[in-house]
């Protein structure tokens, strides 16, 4: 068993909460991972991604090397094609299909590469709408790729629930959120 | 099957797991990426552990603070992001000189590729000339270890001991193992009656000591356990230290023959002893060529491939194509967007004050060839499109002095912007000369009461307290304007700003709103 995943998107969007869960479940079935972020000036409003690497051998790079990367999750269509350099040639990339307007660019082209590049483009926006909770869009990202982390559903449910525990609507909101992006997958 | 649990912490975090596991008494930072962490797992825990956690006006005080601390025999650590460590060069140079009691760790984040920096310059030279001894963690759990021994180095040699780590190993999450709690030192108040006293009757004979104590250091270093070694028949090896060593790994895994370097001053006889079979040594070090130019002076007669012979890219941050690339092998042909990718760079936050207060300066200036002196924190961001209102960034605290030399040379008026923590920082002592000699400048405090750019930390200095230094300062109370940079105040802020700009003299404006991220967070 060995993942290499970019987690990437706009600074703000919950990028390191989706990680810091898949590795939390990745603790739990005994794997050992790495998970490189970037803090400071990039969060503010800018380009951030995470790289998350889960084994069960030793891990020596917490950056992935160019053309090792599984599978790239983005919360925003443009910044999935930012790390193709990273992706396998059958990796996988699921991304948002709602842009973060913060930038101009032309959304059409865009979708249009992702889709030559047979991405699965979720509608997070929405799937975060039906649980009544905006900021849920996350964990539909997450919820979306659940089947292709190699981890168990069920750990990954608990560490959400470890993760929203002061909350019980956040909680519910946030496991209904991963739910429905399970399911749109 | 029951898998131990271990705790998941960032590099930073295992830092100061490591020291509060080795006793300390207290600590002290001030914020920088990629520094923030450690002070702020401190904060987390300070209750718990009974610890004194603060952050601080900037890094030299955190650092004497800490000296002092160690100074009445109890451990402690000062932690800071490598520019930090230039602010804090008098203490820190001098603390080698006249020599320490508890135990006492600096812990200092370079940032290679500059991810959040204005330079990458490298901790581990500044550390050799203070002549004191090095770890550079590999990774967390060795951060952790390391930080836990250095606390032990650092009382056996009566010297501060560096933790040198980088971003990608300060902003790495990681499973921790974990060693048992040491207990606090017990206070002692015994001050040696020449020592640190450093008159230059005493600082002479301290530094003849400091230089005698160079060869315990160098033995530590030649028996540390955290360099290891590998051996093959094979033309070349490979010297790795700290990160490097992983990305090393990750390409090579271990099939040339590698020594993997984690301590400082570099254990000369064991490298000498590894490398001497081998016709070629590659290097790969994170940051400047530190271990090169040691080992071209160490072995002239070897052919030392890194970044000074041009085998290793020079700038920027390490990794594995790089090393790939070094080593003649393939890096893998990837897959490219078609398509042109717009840049997302970091910007204001929507409703940002710093926003408000530029459109509002940009428009009081108007055409003027007017000279805007910028600082650091998330109003650096006003340099880019579309904003354009400042024109320098160089360090913490430089706008103020900037300007004012600007306007000694005859660009008056000049302009300062600086927040309310830079000016904490390192802006009084400028102002104090601005205010004493009242040049023609407007120096303008953006106070959003808070450290915004790393995070939200506390702010040592605004409101109430900010006005009564520019008072104390010596600015006459009607040289004082205030704004509140919103955006139905744009004519009234820009007429404040044109009547500024028209006075002969240090006008200092005072913009007050709170950070839009704080707001959020309450």
């Amino acid at each position: 068993m060995e993942k290499n995943i970019i987690i990437c998107g706009v600074g703000g969007q919950g990028i390191l909460t989706i990680a810091r869960i898949i590795v939390s479940a990745a603790q739990k079935e005994g794997l050992s991972f790495k998970q490189a972020e970037i803090h400071g000036m990039s969060q503010r409003g800018g380009a951030v991604y995470v790289h998350l690497r889960i084994s069960k051998g030793k891990i020596y790079s917490p950056i992935i090397p160019e053309g090792y990367a599984d599978l790239i999750l983005s919360m925003e269509p443009l910044e999935a094609l930012r790390y193709l350099k990273y992706l396998k040639k059958n990796g996988k990339i699921i991304s948002s299909i709602w842009k973060l307007p913060n930038i101009s660019y032309d959304e059409k082209v865009v979708v249009s590469e992702l889709k030559r590049l047979k991405a699965i483009l979720v509608d997070l926006k929405g799937i975060a709408q039906k649980t009544g909770n905006p900021l849920a869009e996350n964990m539909a990202l997450l919820g979306s790729a659940s089947s292709y982390l190699g981890l168990k559903e069920e750990n990954l449910k608990d560490c959400i629930r470890e993760t929203f525990i002061s909350k019980a609507t956040l909680m519910e909101s946030n496991l209904k959120a991963f739910e429905l992006g399970n399911k749109s997958t | 099957m029951v898998f131990k649990m271990k705790e998941i912490l960032l590099g930073c975090e295992a830092v100061a797991l490591g020291a509060l596991h080795a006793g300390i008494s207290a600590a002290f930072s001030y914020p920088g990426t990629p520094s923030t962490e450690i002070m702020e797992y401190f904060l987390q825990k300070k209750e718990k552990y009974s610890i004194n956690a603060e952050w601080c006006s900037n890094e030299k005080t955190a650092y004497e603070a800490a000296l002092g601390v160690s100074l009445a025999g109890k451990r402690a650590i000062v932690s800071m992001k490598h520019v930090g460590l230039n602010v804090a060069m008098d203490p820190f140079v001098n603390s080698a000189i006249s020599g320490i009691k508890g135990g006492l760790v600096i812990a200092v984040a370079d940032d290679p590729g500059m991810h959040s920096s204005q330079n990458e310059q490298d901790s581990r030279y500044l550390a050799d000339f203070a002549k004191i001894f090095v770890f550079e963690p590999a990774d967390a759990q060795e951060a952790y270890n390391m930080t836990f021994e250095a606390f032990e180095l650092s009382e056996r040699f009566g010297l501060p001991v560096m933790i040198r780590l980088v971003t990608r190993v300060s902003h790495t999450r990681e499973a921790i193992e974990t060693r048992s709690l040491k207990t606090q030192n017990k206070i002692d108040k015994t001050m040696p009656c020449k020592e640190w006293v450093l008159l230059p009757t005493n600082a002479r004979n301290q530094f003849k000591k400091l230089l005698e104590k160079q060869k315990d250091l160098l033995i530590e270093s030649e028996k540390s356990v955290f360099n290891k070694t590998s051996k093959k028949k094979n033309s070349c090896c490979a010297i790795c230290s700290g990160i490097a060593f992983n990305y090393f790994m990750e390409v090579t895994n271990g099939s040339i023959p590698y020594f993997k370097l984690s301590t400082y001053p570099m254990p000369i006889k064991k490298i000498k002893n590894f490398s001497k079979d081998f016709k070629k040594i590659y290097v790969f070090e994170e940051g400047y060529p530190f271990v090169e130019e040691k080992l071209c002076s160490m072995l002239p007669a070897r052919k030392i491939l890194g970044k000074i012979s041009g085998a290793v890219q020079r700038t920027g941050e390490l990794n594995c194509e790089i090393v790939k690339s070094a080593l003649g092998k393939k890096i893998i042909q990837n897959l490219k967007a078609s398509i042109e990718l717009p840049p997302r760079p970091p910007q204001p936050c929507a409703g940002c004050p710093h926003v408000d207060l530029y459109k509002a300066l940009n428009e009081a200036k108007g055409s003027s060839e007017i000279m805007v002196f910028g600082d650091i924190g998330c109003y650096t961001l006003g340099a880019s499109e579309p904003l354009r209102a400042i024109g320098s960034c160089i360090c913490m605290g430089a706008s103020v002095n900037n300007a004012r030399g600007a306007s000694i040379a005859g660009a008056a008026p000049s302009v300062a912007i600086i927040g309310d923590s830079t000016f904490a920082h390192s802006g009084i002592p400028a102002l104090v000369e601005a205010a004493k000699h009242n040049n023609n400048m407007v120096l303008i405090i953006l106070d959003n009461g808070t450290v915004a750019m790393t995070g939200a930390q506390e702010t040592m200095l605004s409101g109430n307290s900010l006005l009564q230094i520019i008072l104390g300062a010596g600015v006459p109370k009607e040289r004082v304007k205030f704004i509140e940079p919103l955006p139905q105040n744009h004519e009234l802020n820009v007429s404040i700003i044109k009547e500024a700009l028209s006075c002969k003299g240090l006008t200092v404006i005072i913009s007050k709103r709170a950070c839009i991220q704080l707001l959020k967070r309450r």
